[in-house]
């Protein structure tokens, strides 16, 4: 696959986030999964089985760092113990890039461990890109900021979230980790098409891409992560996928985990979208390499 | 006019971490004060938009919700053991007010009950009539979060221990906890944790901790009991400690020399020179066995 300068020119396929109950199974059965997502915070420890377990994955497989409160959009400055847990943990797992969400968390040094929505106003682009600045500059990687699932909006919001997320990235000169299940939360959430959010992307900033599972309510929808990816988010994945090109791709299952195969099954599901891109690409590749030849 | 997006924020964390009605709803009218008891629809309208399904005040419900649950989901993880001796009612109750007294200061939920055991020791009233036995309990899981990840630190060598004397100040393996506790609290928290799971995610849902069975954990009588939780090969023990090597190893954890630390051990006793030396040797074969002895920083 071809990476770009946000995803550290990594060529990374599919991969499954690594979670505790598979443990065993990856151990015993070495499954040939391309990468794994870790969630940051929950190696962001002194010692003990979570490092030992997280060293024993980094003999096998290539690992991705994935945040949860990191909290670009929190207006406040990031938490330096938190920053030096997070590159220190960087230069464990050599993270090719860094990953986390444009949202907001934590306000006058409490958290809500929640990924909560943003306004979309220009006060809030600013600061947002600066924080995402102020972090890719510690840790020293691409970073790589996620759309996420919301359910409330603003009045004071003064353009759409992918208008909001074109500026930040801008601003920031950082990537986008396309979560194409939040595009489809949000849209029924809020009531947008979809499909216009994911045409309205900047392609080339696309460092990675999540899919995932949800729960409908009534009057909502829920990102739950503990369902299999329903056919609307597969269709917005090969949309996205026929716009960036390959890109590394994850599945997210955090609740309700079924058994390691069928996580896997449902992720390898990506590659019926990713392998025709590929082909295509790779032709693409090869009539240009012949005009130069032709040309020279 | 555009509210400053730190204002904002301050607004949104005050009301999505207000307690929830017993019915798990947001509360119909301000409770912490910020808001001077207002109804929350008026509140929830001022910065929250509504959309054609739901009020400004039902999408602020919905991270209201999602907040409780998950921190409550987290709570309930650490301390299962508190929950089967104080039951699952209270257990709620001491869980809801701790939590909103002490929301979490921590980019990770692991901190959570930090300041659970001084907390508990001060509104007794929330362990009911088993506070003693509840706060021994509280501390053992506590110290078991502390013992699973906390730092391990090159342990003295052999030829280090042999160079030790009254003179020498020691640190302890930041892992191991000490606690000195009114029950053999250790015998039931073994008990009821027979797994342990915790992990931070993105899920969004409420865990079914209604559909959880009530543990009844085992009887135990009140005796004073010394005891070391610490980490080896990965995994977290339980050891028994003896009550001059627990005020030892106190000692020495406070910085004393290994004399004051030995001199505090054996306050009072009865035991001969020879005896108290014999005890001495060997409990620093165990620690030295153990890596517990570090060099201080």
């Amino acid at each position: 696959m071809s990476g770009n300068r946000f995803n550290a020119f990594k060529d990374y396929g599919v991969g499954i986030g690594l979670r505790i109950p598979h443990y065993e199974h990856i151990f015993a059965h070495k499954p040939g999964v391309d990468w794994f997502e870790i969630i940051s915070e929950n190696y962001m420890v002194d010692g003990g089985r979570p490092l030992q377990m997280l060293d024993r994955i980094m003999e096998n497989y290539r690992v991705v760092q994935h945040g949860v409160s990191m909290y670009f959009g929190s207006a406040q400055a990031p938490d330096r113990e938190h920053l030096r847990r997070l590159n220190s943990l960087v230069k464990r797992t050599n993270t090719p890039w860094l990953s986390d969400h444009l949202c907001w968390g934590s306000v006058d040094g409490t958290y809500s461990h929640d990924l909560l929505p943003l306004p979309y106003t220009w006060e809030a682009v600013e600061k947002t890109a600066a924080r995402i600045r102020e972090v890719r500059d510690f840790v020293e990687i691409p970073v790589a900021v996620e759309n996420v699932s919301s359910y409330a909006e603003f009045v004071d919001s003064e353009m759409t979230e992918w208008e909001f997320l074109n500026e930040v990235v801008e601003r920031a000169d950082c990537g986008i980790l396309l979560d194409v299940n939040n595009i489809y939360v949000s849209s029924v959430n809020h009531d947008f098409t979809p499909m216009d959010y994911v045409n309205a992307i900047p392609a080339e900033r696309v460092a990675q891409i999540h899919i995932a599972g949800h729960t409908r309510y009534e009057k909502y929808i829920l990102d739950t992560h503990d369902h299999p990816v329903i056919d609307p988010v597969w269709q917005l994945y090969a949309r996205a996928i026929e716009r960036c090109g390959p890109t590394p791709t994850l599945l997210e299952w955090d609740d309700r985990i079924p058994s390691f195969e069928e996580v896997w099954a449902e992720a390898r599901k990506a590659e019926r979208y990713l392998e025709p891109v590929k082909k295509h690409k790779a032709v693409e590749h090869e009539e240009e390499k012949q005009l130069a030849e032709v040309a020279q | 006019m555009t509210m400053p997006l730190e204002e904002l924020q301050r607004t949104m964390c005050a009301a999505v971490m207000q307690p929830l009605t017993a019915d798990e709803d947001m509360q119909p009218r301000d409770t912490t004060g910020r808001w001077s008891g207002r109804a929350m629809d008026e509140v929830a309208s001022g910065f929250i938009a509504p959309n054609d399904r739901l009020t400004a005040f039902e999408r602020l419900e919905i991270y209201n919700r999602q907040y409780w649950f998950r921190i409550q989901s987290a709570f309930h993880e650490d301390f299962p053991a508190l929950r089967a001796v104080v039951g699952s009612d209270r257990f709620e109750a001491l869980m809801n007010a701790y939590l909103a007294q002490h929301p979490s200061r921590s980019f990770t939920l692991r901190n959570l009950g930090s300041k659970l055991c001084d907390w508990l020791a001060e509104n007794p009233g929330y362990a009911g009539r088993r506070l003693t036995l509840a706060l021994d309990v509280a501390r053992v899981e506590w110290a078991y979060i502390e013992a699973f990840d906390s730092a391990e630190r090159r342990s003295l060598n052999d030829e280090e221990v042999a160079a030790v004397n009254g003179d020498s100040r020691l640190a302890l393996q930041p892992h191991l906890q000490l606690l000195a506790l009114s029950y053999p609290a250790d015998d039931l928290v073994l008990d009821m944790h027979q797994r342990e799971q915790r992990e931070t995610s993105e899920a969004g849902t409420r865990p079914e901790l209604e559909d959880e069975e009530e543990s009844t954990p085992i009887r135990l009588r009140k005796r004073p009991t010394w005891l070391a939780v610490h980490r080896s090969d990965f995994s977290v023990y339980y050891k028994r400690l003896s009550a001059p090597e627990y005020r030892v190893l106190t000692t020495l954890r406070e910085g004393k020399t290994l004399a004051e630390a030995l001199d505090a051990g054996f306050t009072g006793s009865r035991l001969s020179a020879t005896t108290q030396l014999s005890r001495v040797r060997e409990w620093f074969a165990a620690w030295a066995q153990l890596g517990w002895i570090c060099i201080p920083e």
